[in-house]
């Protein structure tokens, strides 16, 4: 347990020491899309009827801000330790792959809370976003981190540079937000785009996470946590075969 | 007694690189033991096999008789590794990295030991920089201090001196011998044939993936028959009858090459019979590094499937 803890400390000391880029700027980004797209779309978009659009706007954005940042830290901090070559000290030490998967793991949770808290919390300061049921909340925040902080593992174990993590983050991940639902509902769009959504994991986070706060959403969160769910679940399970077979970390 | 490394038939391929072809090495708890070997032998591939950052192809490695890949927890704990390569996290100051890297093997309360290791490696004054703000020598004594952390009976040192000062070198040596002293086992690799001469009881030479010598160091010496002579002479001349002996000049000295030591009698007559008055006269008895050099010019590498040396 110890030697679990001790990666675990290491990781968030890791993004604590640099905090500024690591939780303050992406708060500070994702309150600006915040502003821009209200200000541009207020008056155009209705999503849920009584919910004025900021307001609808704030738990997508909340989310979208987690899920970036639970990426962001896995994948960044393995990949820099790759290649600066100090991932060898955790390889030399007796820690198991799995001690290894769940720190990671775990400092993406905390790293995405952290930063999805703080934008809430600074939107409340201006808006009033209701909390329907803070457990749902709860929940898709901390299966949504935990998805995106297994994917991170993966992405910062298959790239060997710092471009391909960037192609990973700019062709798979943002696409996969963006095309979540954080901007609008998924039936105010064509049918076909509709049925895309449908297969996006993203989609379902961003609606479960949603629920928890209007009481309303496109999809059943019951049925969203359990997609999300299965996504981690199968993720951990490619992400820790990986680890176990030492996939491009032990030659 | 369980050997503290033991290898056998340990086969590690790249591609179509073959890298280690079939090495067999046992060190016993206790030894001074050194790995020699030119570039690309193969000796860093090895080490990282038994430290378990690199996978056999095939064959076994055990540290302190726990297997590395079946028992890997029981032998990482059993071994230290400063590794070739001057790495290190950026985020952290030393005593931090210290304080982290023996937190992983799962010890807490370790302080007492950290701050000696500190002491001993000379870093009292650095503790609380940050790593990047180290000079290499010093980032050096760090991987040493991150070896030893959790005080392994078998601790490897990869070329830990490549590029290190005199003073550094000598104060490193000096701990590590204390720690030899005190029962630990030392396995190392380094290019100064001097250091493995004066600090090692044993050695393995290594060439392209196989091991071509293996013995005390004091056997493979005296294996190396005869002795050379300089000779500083006056005229400065060598008579005829032993120009098929002079194998270089230095320094206005003749540098002569025999077979066995009774040849010396020959070059006396010989130095006499021409009247010579010799000025200077030295015996030089072989060393490791001319040990090196004819192993590593003569040896023939044997074809796979072959027996071991
Ligand atoms: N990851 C790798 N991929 C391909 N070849 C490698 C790799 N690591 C080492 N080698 C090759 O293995 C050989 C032995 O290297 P190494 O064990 O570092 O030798 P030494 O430590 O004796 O100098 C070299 O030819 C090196 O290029
Ligand atoms: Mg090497």
């Amino acid at each position: 347990m110890t030697g679990f803890l001790t990666l675990l400390y290491k990781e968030l000391l890791r993004f604590w020491k640099v905090g500024f880029q690591t939780v303050f700027a992406p708060m500070v980004s994702t309150l600006l899309y915040l502003l821009i797209f209200s200000h541009v779309l207020e008056e155009h978009v209705q999503a849920y009827p009584g919910v004025a659009y900021t307001v609808f706007l704030v738990p997508g954005l909340v989310m979208m801000a987690m899920l970036q940042n639970a990426f962001a830290n896995s994948s960044s901090s393995l990949i820099q330790s790759k290649i600066t070559g100090n991932l060898i000290f955790i390889l030399l030490s007796p820690l198991s792959y799995r001690e290894i998967f769940f720190a990671y793991v775990t400092a993406s949770v905390v790293r995405g809370l952290a930063v999805g808290l703080g934008v809430y919390l600074v939107t409340l300061v201006f808006f009033d976003v209701p909390l329907s049921s803070f457990l749902w909340v709860l929940m898709f925040a901390l299966m949504g981190s935990a998805l995106l902080g297994a994917i991170g593992v993966i992405a910062g174990i298959w790239a060997e540079k710092f471009d391909q993590l960037a192609a990973f983050q700019n062709f798979v991940i943002l696409p996969l937000t963006f095309l979540s639902g954080v901007f609008y509902t998924i039936p105010s769009l064509p049918p076909f785009w509709q049925g895309l959504s449908h297969l996006n994991p993203f989609f379902y986070m961003i609606d479960g996470f949603r629920y928890g706060f209007f009481h309303a959403s496109d999809i059943s969160p019951y049925f969203s946590l359990g997609i999300v769910a299965a996504c981690f679940v199968a993720v951990s399970w490619l992400t820790l075969q990986m680890l176990k077979r030492g996939y491009k970390i032990r030659h | 007694m369980t050997p503290a490394l033991e290898v056998e038939q340990m086969h590690k391929r790249y591609g179509a690189l073959r890298v280690l072809a079939g090495i067999d090495l046992k060190i016993e708890p206790g030894e001074f033991f050194a790995l020699l070997g030119p570039n690309g032998a193969g000796k860093t591939t090895l080490i990282n096999i038994m430290a378990g950052l690199t996978r056999a192809t095939s064959g076994r490695a055990r540290v302190m008789g726990y297997d590395v890949v079946s028992h890997y927890r029981e032998a990482r704990r059993m071994l230290g590794v400063v590794p070739q390569e001057l790495v290190f996290d950026p985020f952290f100051t030393v005593r931090e990295t210290l304080v982290i890297q023996s937190g992983y093997y799962g010890l807490k309360n370790n302080g007492a030991w950290i701050e000696e290791i500190i002491h001993h490696l000379d870093l009292s004054d650095k503790a609380d920089t940050n790593m990047r703000a180290l000079s290499g020598g010093m980032k050096r004594r760090v991987l040493v201090a991150q070896a030893l952390v959790h005080k392994p009976p078998v601790i490897v040192l990869d070329e830990p001196t490549a590029g290190v000062d005199v003073e550094l070198r000598q104060g490193l040596w000096r701990f590590i011998k204390q720690l030899n002293r005190e029962g630990h086992t030392i396995v190392l690799t380094t290019h100064y044939l001097e250091e493995a001469e004066a600090l090692c009881s044993r050695v393995a030479m290594m060439k392209q993936g196989n091991v071509v010598a293996l013995d005390s160091v004091r056997n493979l010496i005296s294996s190396v028959s005869g002795c050379s002579v300089r000779l500083r002479l006056s005229p400065d001349t060598l008579p005829p009858a032993l120009q098929s002996l002079m194998s270089s000049r230095e320094e206005g000295c003749y540098i002569l090459t025999l077979a066995e030591y009774s040849q010396i009698e020959q070059v006396m007559a010989a130095l006499r019979k021409a009247a010579l008055q010799v000025l200077e006269m030295q015996v030089l008895q072989p060393d490791l590094e001319e040990v090196f050099i004819r192993i590593m010019g003569t040896h023939k590498i044997r074809q796979p499937g072959t027996l071991p040396i």
